[in-house]
């Protein structure tokens, strides 16, 4: 099948630019208004001198421009994107009319909650399925990504010992070497120190460093099951009865939640804290990096005099009493709010749609399917000595698996980047690459269950292909993608700091030689 | 259970072929290794959804059933804003934003594959740093209280943490300080404010250099206020007087008073943050909104830098191309030394920003600012003739939100107009000491028109005249 994407010389919207042209003609003012209050008045200390350099574009103009920009992207709309760990699953139209509903622009997070009764109605049926899902006893749907569920619950680890003053002594949090990097960033945005433990052979954390890791110092453990190789801990419950013995609290990355969906929950294994990706797991779409939503959910553990875990929690929480439905703000224990409003409400609208279609049976079945997915195209690339899969090979994988291109690259040099840049060249999006970090030449690959099984087998075959080629011409490799929007993209230009171009702003003042380079 | 329109590997026949391939019996076997402690049995059973699958049909009617149970205010648009603003979303940005080349894309890892992605993100970039006149631009953060939070942290960082004071103005969005104080709390930031003049609403400069010294990190400003309206026209001054202690300037502003009032990088500021909420997203109960954050040419200052940034480079052929750059900044190349954990943003919001702008363009957005100005002044003036109300409270100049003085609380006045339809007004008790039951702010934007104002003036004669 010859791919081919857009490849359009589209300039910059600036140079565009043409005067005399407009996309917009904003309402004038009535005669009897600027009558009544005279003349535009600003102070002129602060009004602004010279208009902002926007440029000047007709409607029509600006509506080619980004139709042509979204020509050479690509979403799952346009095809597999099985990146690790990112659960790329296809995200239902019928969502998208509501999520988007030209409603919303005139509602207002200020509103009171009698206004609101839909949403909140949505909020509460979410936030409901997915204590039933996680396991858990209380969740809010504040945060506005997985990372910054995470903050929450690093943020809600911290108070736990503040609360039972042991604060000063807890200045640590564990996290397995495999772990995605978003979790150390939040340990140590949360103010803790992070200390690492290793992966073992089989594939589950290394039970002897973590016995010499925990300590009084231990605050938590942040850990993703399953791993970012696609492996159930085995030893989680062994790993929570350590944590927990110590006086830790066990947080539980979501992430690759959609591998054990249906089959075990991480309420059951132990976890006091877990977060989820609405944008991950229920389908709700990335828009090419956000806005996502990262609910984040807790037991109703003890903390001290009364308070538990689910009053720490960040942000609102949906209360329904005798069909009404209500926000309950945070109170004192609380580690308080995360973002100035409630929530991003397109994705739990989004979420809602995905899981009241699927419901309990219809969501164990993607879970299932997913897994099946992963294994079946680890089944067709048995084999294929370009690639190998890394710890306890013979063990089924969950949603996703890390393969590895070392012996590819060790026989033709040719590398992880390399492998996915042919996949592109073939109309698929490429895989997680170089990581985890702990896999050389890692390509982390997952499905979801919305991928076809032709599909599956294509990308494989693509796989064997790219190994077959770079046999045959090891330089040839080097030269892909060639049917893609660009090149290979010129990285060490991008980065220098006498080429590095953030912004058209930049471009031109250095140009006019207003600007020096970046150091 | 059959096959499913979002699993098209559900059907049992399918589902089998692709077991035996692997060779296993069954799906159980592919979870044999989750000790029997940890699995759950009960699965089927869950109150989740209606137990299995619904139609199309049904997930629609539910959903059209429960929009309909949101109250929306047209007629008149809500008068309400603080922080983020009603504002008319162009149909084209919507129809951009909804293509699923651009909605269904994951972060653009891979730039040969995402460059139209890529670039939009770098046109966001670019049309912001012309409306702040700040070199670089991040896309981007949660919200404006998320990107403050981060400046601040970053400021600490920028200081290798030896100055640990941030100072703030008194009147500042109570919400944006809350997030703020979560955010640095855990590294012993501490938050501080400097007085407003209550008869002005302008910055106390006195009270602002009697408060900086050697420990604070940075100055913060809004501009204008959110919660009074009030733009401050000492904003190059307070940026003196923060550079003459050595500290760094943050000045958070709304995007559309940019087309009015000189931007932060001609006031001195080193970094710039703000929501782009009015550029073309639309108010979506609390979210998704668009946390800005600009800073000035300054590798110190770009190096702390968190979030993503789009770089312009050139492909293997000499095209121009896009792609992600600094990276080493980030999570996922630093771990635990990155500048934030930031990862997932609101990319989708920030191309949703470049359409509005480009379509905008600088008359276009001028114009949206004067009719709200005009509109909002006709709104002060005609609300100061109703009996009691004090319109505009402060003597400061504002744009379009303004504050002012109810003879009755203004939590009771707001429901009393919303049983006459409108949505008007934030109270403002406690926002600072000076500020009582009575305060509240109003909101005229360009949805807004004359008799629009002129209801809202009529509803609150009515609901202060009556018992």
């Amino acid at each position: 099948m010859a791919y081919r994407q857009a490849r359009w010389d589209e300039p910059l919207v600036f140079e565009l630019d043409t005067p005399g042209r407009r996309g917009f003609i904003p309402p004038e003012p009535p005669r009897e208004v600027v009558e009544s209050v005279g003349p535009l008045r600003l102070p002129g200390r602060v009004a602004r001198r010279a208009p902002p350099g926007l440029p000047r574009l007709s409607e029509v103009e600006v509506a080619r421009h980004y139709t042509r920009l979204s020509q050479m992207s690509y979403g799952v709309d346009s095809g597999p994107v099985p990146l690790g760990s990112c659960t790329m699953k296809y995200n239902p139209r019928v969502a998208a009319r509501y999520a988007f509903d030209p409603r919303l622009q005139l509602v207002h997070p200020l509103q009171p909650d009698e206004d609101v009764q839909g949403l909140l109605e949505i909020a509460w049926h979410v936030q409901e399925w997915l204590k039933h899902i996680l396991g858990m006893d209380a969740c809010t749907l504040h945060p506005a990504a997985g990372a910054q569920g995470e903050l929450a619950g690093v943020l809600m680890i911290r108070r736990y010992h503040e609360l039972r003053g042991e604060l000063e002594a807890r200045t640590t949090i564990i996290v397995p070497d495999s772990a995605h990097g978003t979790n150390p960033a939040s340990a140590s945005m949360g103010g803790f120190r992070v200390l690492e433990v290793p992966t073992a052979e089989d594939g589950n954390v290394d039970m002897e460093a973590l016995q010499a890791a925990v300590g009084p110092d231990t605050a938590g453990l942040m850990i993703t099951n399953p791993s970012t190789l696609g492996l159930f801990e085995e030893r989680i419950l062994e790993v929570a009865r350590l944590v927990h013995g110590a006086g830790g609290l066990l947080y539980y990355d979501g992430a690759n939640l959609n591998g054990i969906m249906g089959r075990a929950r991480p309420g059951d294994m132990g976890f006091d804290i877990a977060h989820v990706n609405l944008h991950k797991t229920f389908s709700s779409p990335h828009g090419g990096g956000g806005p996502g939503a990262g609910p984040v959910c807790v037991k109703a553990k003890p903390v001290a005099g009364g308070v538990t875990l689910a009053d720490l929690l960040p942000g609102p929480v949906v209360v329904r009493r005798g069909g009404e439905y209500r926000l309950r703000w945070p109170g004192e224990a609380s580690v308080g709010l995360l973002r100035a409003w409630q929530w991003n409400t397109a994705p739990i609208v989004w979420a809602y749609a995905y899981m009241l279609a699927l419901g309990a049976r219809g969501l164990r079945l993607a879970g299932e399917v997913s897994v099946v997915n992963t294994n079946y195209f680890l089944a067709l690339l048995r084999g294929e000595s370009g690639y190998s899969v890394p710890y306890a090979p013979g063990r089924p994988r969950k949603h996703e698996a890390v393969v590895s291109a070392e012996p590819l690259h060790r026989e033709t040099g040719a590398t992880a980047e390399d492998v996915a840049k042919g996949l592109l060249d073939r109309g698929f999006y490429a895989p997680t690459i170089y990581f985890p970090l702990i896999v050389r030449e890692a390509l982390m690959v997952e499905f979801t269950e919305s991928e076809t099984r032709e599909n599956i087998e294509a990308y494989a075959r693509a796989l064997r292909e790219i190994a077959g080629e770079a046999r045959r011409d090891p330089g040839e490799p080097k030269r892909w993608p060639r049917n893609t929007s660009s090149a290979r993209v010129d990285n060490v230009r991008a980065n220098h700091p006498r080429t590095v171009t953030p912004t058209w702003r930049v471009h031109r003042l250095r140009l006019e030689g207003k600007i020096g380079p970046l150091r | 259970m059959g096959g499913h329109p979002w699993i098209p590997n559900a059907d049992p026949g399918i589902l089998g072929e692709m077991l035996r391939a692997i060779g296993v019996g069954s799906v159980d076997d592919l979870y044999r290794d989750i000790p029997g402690e940890a699995r759950f049995e009960g699965w089927d059973g869950l109150p989740i959804g209606e137990g299995g699958p619904l139609s199309e049909v049904e997930v629609a009617r539910r959903l059209e059933a429960l929009l309909g149970r949101v109250r929306v205010y047209r007629d008149p648009p809500p008068f309400v804003g603080g922080g983020v603003w009603p504002r008319y979303v162009p149909e084209l940005v919507r129809y951009i934003v909804e293509r699923g080349e651009f909605l269904t894309a994951y972060t653009p890892y891979q730039p040969e594959a995402s460059q139209g992605l890529l670039q939009a993100l770098f046109e966001y970039q670019s049309l912001m740093a012309e409306l702040l006149e700040m070199e670089v631009v991040n896309s981007s953060h949660y919200d404006w209280s998320t990107a403050l939070a981060e400046a601040a942290l970053m400021a600490v960082r920028y200081h290798r943490g030896r100055r640990r004071r941030l100072l703030v103005p008194e009147v500042m969005h109570p919400r944006h300080r809350r997030v703020l104080e979560a955010y640095t709390r855990p590294h012993g930031v501490e938050v501080e404010e400097y007085r407003v003049d209550p008869e002005t609403g302008l910055a106390v400069l006195g009270d602002l250099e009697s408060r900086l010294g050697g420990d604070v990190a940075a100055v913060y400003l809004e501009y204008p206020y959110t919660m009074t309206g009030v733009v401050e026209e000492q904003a190059r001054e307070i940026g003196e007087a923060a550079h003459g202690s050595g500290a760094l300037y943050i000045v958070g502003v709304d995007p559309v008073a940019m087309a009015l009032l000189e931007p932060p990088g001609r006031l001195g500021a080193d970094i710039a943050v703000g929501d782009g909420q009015p550029l073309g997203l639309g108010l979506n109960y609390g979210g998704p909104y668009l946390g800005v954050m600009a800073v000035r040419w300054d590798a110190r200052l770009v190096r702390q830098m968190p979030g993503r940034l789009i770089g312009m480079t050139v492909d293997s052929e000499g095209r121009r191309a896009f792609a992600m750059i600094l990276q080493t900044r980030e999570q996922h190349i630093r771990r635990a030394r990155a500048t934030s954990n930031i990862t997932t943003n609101e990319a989708l919001a920030a191309v949703a920003a470049a359409v509005y702008l480009s379509l905008l363009g600088p008359e276009g957005l001028r114009g949206v600012a004067e009719y709200s100005w005009y509109m909002a002044h006709y709104a002060a003036r005609r609300l100061s003739e109703v009996e009691g109300v004090e319109s505009p409270l402060l003597g400061g100049s504002f744009l379009w939100d303004f504050t002012v003085r109810l003879p009755r609380p203004a939590s009771e006045v707001r429901e009393r107009l919303r049983r006459r339809g409108i949505l008007a007004g934030v109270p403002l008790e406690g926002v600072a000491p000076w500020l009582g039951a009575g305060d509240m702010l109003l909101t005229v934007t360009e949805l807004h028109e004359k008799r629009h104002v002129d209801m809202l003036a009529d509803a609150l004669a009515e609901a202060l005249g009556g018992g």
